[in-house]
């Protein structure tokens, strides 16, 4: 095969037992890779009603056909399994050098079965593949544990673990490799906690080749050369922060205080220009990349405000919003705090400072008693929100409650519409009444509330014009944010093509950034596989499958249309400023429309004529 | 004189798009194991530097070689230290002579291999978007680190004397 390895590595980790398998190469050609074909290995092999947290859910660790060769940006793995805080199928990506580095040992993609019965940790070297003992790696951070393994296996080993967190099973565990590059939503570290594997190393030195290696180079080419100077040099001297801070406070659509406001006041004080200026170990230049990125979008910072020192990766802009705005907190350092302690005990940031903004709420209105909490919990305090950051990760004294995530939290303090989540999983750093799209978005996505699984908002705030999205409808200008009438054409479209890039091995960022269309893509992918969609609705349609299949296996674990909604907030509540004030969700209007285009009945569940024209009967 | 592949560290993101063509173009496959031109990350400077040959002007791997399999040539313009694939009998001598590490084994020909600039087209260079990799003549390659220096001197100057 090209583009895949065509190796599939299974480990049991109840039995201690590694088997190596081939690729079925019509599920490769049906689900391409990463989110697509990992949601067809979990599907086919799991009853999606199982405990997420019980040996009988799987972990898949799953490449793309691109990860690994000359794509820009080509360094994406994407974690799959059910989620321990959603009970839906999660999907949760990260980039950096381990995801590469698994294709250069030779396989598309683990899979993680049962449950070891002491901590343990997978070395893979090529061929040679052994389950370890992690004993004495367990309780230690992230960081320490990737030192530690590289120091026992290959200096130059690749490493993918857990922290804390993960291992305390906290709900909102995420998975962290090469540093501070994190598979961050909806709790895969916590089921990685949950089978007591600590930790995947991971040496490559086979190569990945291409079917057209000629085209391929052409087509590599092409999407290069098509980069915006604009979007490269923001992304890359200014991180994401810089991308969307100020960008989204304009638009009404900064998460202000758990979604009270899209406005925040001391926006400047938080933004990608301050964190260049005073934080950046690469102030002025061009940030850190992931593998074959072009991009450049990480953050290398340090903090010497002694409250909050401490050197480290990030914050990106969902950091930034989740603990800096939504929290009331207008001190950068204590966000980027924030941010090395999620990563250092493997906390996905976004729901953690979610989840936390939510405490501040039930506790402004007094539903959250201060003895429970131990301290003042006010929205701005700063010192409580990175205290509690370590709380939740040890699951010591409110961080227990903390650590459920925040509906579980809400609804034991008896306020669950006060949780700002959809299917439980918490919002991203971007406020739904601004932008109406991605309130239908925050309601449909498989995985939950998540701003990269709906990005509507690239045809809205980022004002991208070049997708066949726009251009097959004719229309040449970007799409209004507050109105509702166009987006379930518009969330439907985007959220299959996103289906597309989280399958391809690419990072998102090195698509939105450049002025391309989704032909790119299908060059990339056809010349990279020799494999050929036959057109550009060919390819759509691989997208639309991987997104109905993963909307099956909800369906099979008991979600229904009624899950298919947004916070009384969201649906009643007037945005009280900016942009969007006076406007709440058009969500009853967008989704009877949305289920109609998607050809799923009233109840959201996709009609057999529809599963028959996916191939999903 | 010639050019000369040089890298402008203040702007390399470590993004390792010069190892992946290195290789393709090389190997045909993309595999950093087997790229000439090899990027190291220090977390704490957050620094890139990425390590190639430099084509010495007396180069150790030459003056070692017992077979005389390598030579100094002046191609398209530049001077590549090559290494004969009829003439490497694949001792490894030259990979103890180099002080770099830029030679290296390449199992499957049981040959060693070494940065050719590509014939005096780098594509590695090419690769590079974020402008740090560049070819180019030897002689004014470090004016603009000079100047960078420069700043600094004046920007101190400037502190002090406040």
């Amino acid at each position: 095969m090209y583009g895949w390895t065509g190796k599939i590595l299974r480990v049991d980790l109840t039995s201690e037992r590694v088997s190596e398998e081939a690729l079925d190469p019509q599920i490769a050609r049906d689900f391409i890779g990463a989110r697509g074909m990992g949601a067809k290995y979990l599907f086919d092999e799991i009853d999606p009603r199982v405990d997420a947290l019980s040996p009988k859910n799987k972990l898949l660790f799953v490449t793309g056909p691109l990860t690994g060769t000359g794509a820009p940006a080509g360094s994406r793995y994407m974690v799959v399994t059910k989620s321990p805080l959603t009970g839906a199928i999660a999907n949760s990506n990260a980039g950096g050098q381990f995801p590469a580095e698994l294709k250069f040992a030779g396989y598309d993609l683990i899979i993680f079965e049962g449950k070891a019965k002491q901590p343990v940790y997978l070395w893979i070297e090529n061929d040679k593949v052994q389950i370890r003992s992690a004993e004495a790696l367990w309780g230690m951070d992230t960081y320490q544990t990737q030192q530690a393994i590289c120091a026992e296996t290959d200096e130059f080993a690749k490493v993918a673990c857990i922290g804390s967190a993960g291992e305390n099973l906290v709900r909102i565990a995420c998975i962290i490799n090469d540093n501070g590059r994190a598979a961050g939503r909806g709790g895969v570290g916590t089921v990685m906690g949950s089978k007591n594997l600590k930790a995947v190393a991971v040496r490559g030195t086979k190569g990945v080749t291409v079917a057209d290696p000629d085209g391929f180079r052409k087509a590599v080419k092409a999407h290069i050369d098509a980069y915006s100077p604009y979007w490269m040099e923001t992304f890359s001297r200014f991180g994401t922060a810089g991308v969307a801070v100020e960008a989204t406070n304009i638009g009404g659509a900064l998460p202000t205080r758990n979604f009270q406001s899209g406005v925040f006041e001391d926006v400047q004080k938080i933004s990608g220009e301050l964190l260049d200026a005073a934080f950046s170990k690469r102030k002025g230049r061009a940030g850190e990349a992931c593998f074959g990125c072009p991009v450049a979008c990480g953050r290398a910072t340090r903090v010497t405000d002694p409250r909050f020192a401490g050197e480290g990766d990030g914050p990106e802009y969902e950091t930034t919003g989740a603990f800096g705005s939504n929290c009331g907190v207008n001190e950068l350092g204590a966000v980027i705090k924030a941010g090395y302690i999620c990563n250092e005990l493997g906390l996905d940031t976004i729901s953690t400072g979610m989840t936390i903004a939510c405490a501040m709420e039930l506790y402004e209105r007094g539903f959250l008693p201060e003895k429970d909490v131990g301290m003042k919990l006010n929205f701005g305090n700063a010192e409580a929100m990175v205290e509690l950051v370590k709380q939740t990760a040890h699951k010591e004294g409110f961080g227990a409650i903390v650590a459920e995530g925040s509906y579980r939290m809400a609804e034991k303090y008896g306020h669950p519409e006060l949780s700002m989540t959809s299917k439980k999983q918490e919002f991203a750093s971007y406020e739904p009444r601004a932008l109406q799209g991605l309130g239908l978005g925050y309601a449909t996505t498989n995985r939950g509330a998540c701003h990269i699984r709906a990005e509507v908002h690239d045809l809205t705030l980022w004002q991208i014009t070049s997708w066949r999205i726009l251009k097959d409808r004719k229309i040449d200008h970007p799409l209004d944010p507050l109105v509702f009438e166009d987006k379930h054409w518009a969330c439907k479209e985007i959220q299959d093509w996103f289906c597309l890039i989280d399958s391809s091995g690419m990072c998102n960022f090195a698509i939105v950034s450049a002025e391309v269309d989704e032909e790119s893509l299908r060059h990339l992918l056809e010349t990279a596989t020799g494999v050929s969609f036959g057109s550009y609705q060919g390819m759509m349609r691989a997208g639309e499958r991987i997104f109905n299949l993963e909307r099956l296996f909800n369906i099979r674990a008991g979600f229904t249309a009624e899950d298919d909604t947004l916070p009384p907030r969201m649906l009643k509540e007037p945005m009280p400023e900016g942009p969007a004030k006076g406007m709440v969700v058009q969500l009853g209007k967008m989704l009877p429309e949305y289920y109609r285009l998607r050809g799923w009945d009233e109840n959201g569940i996709p009609t057999p004529k529809k599963r028959k024209a996916l191939g999903l009967a | 004189m010639g050019k000369i592949l040089y890298v402008d560290l203040e702007k390399c993101t470590g993004c390792r798009s010069c190892e992946l063509v290195c290789s393709e173009r090389h190997y045909g496959e993309y595999n950093p194991a087997k790229s000439r031109i090899t990027v190291f990350r220090s977390a704490p400077q957050a620094s890139y530097v990425p390590v190639f040959c430099t084509q010495c002007e007396d180069a150790w791997c030459q003056g070692i070689c017992p077979n005389g399999a390598i030579s100094r040539e002046h191609v398209n313009g530049s001077w590549i230290v090559r290494v004969s694939k009829a003439k490497c009998v694949g001792c490894k001598v030259c990979l103890l002579a180099c002080p770099f590490g830029n030679m290296s084994f390449v199992t499957e020909r049981r040959k060693v291999q070494k940065c050719d600039l590509c014939e005096g087209e780098p594509e590695c260079v090419t690769a590079c978007l974020a402008g740090a990799l560049q070819f180019k003549e030897a002689e004014v390659s470090t004016m603009h680190q000079k100047r960078a220096t420069a700043a600094k001197i004046m920007e101190s100057y400037q502190e002090v004397s406040y």
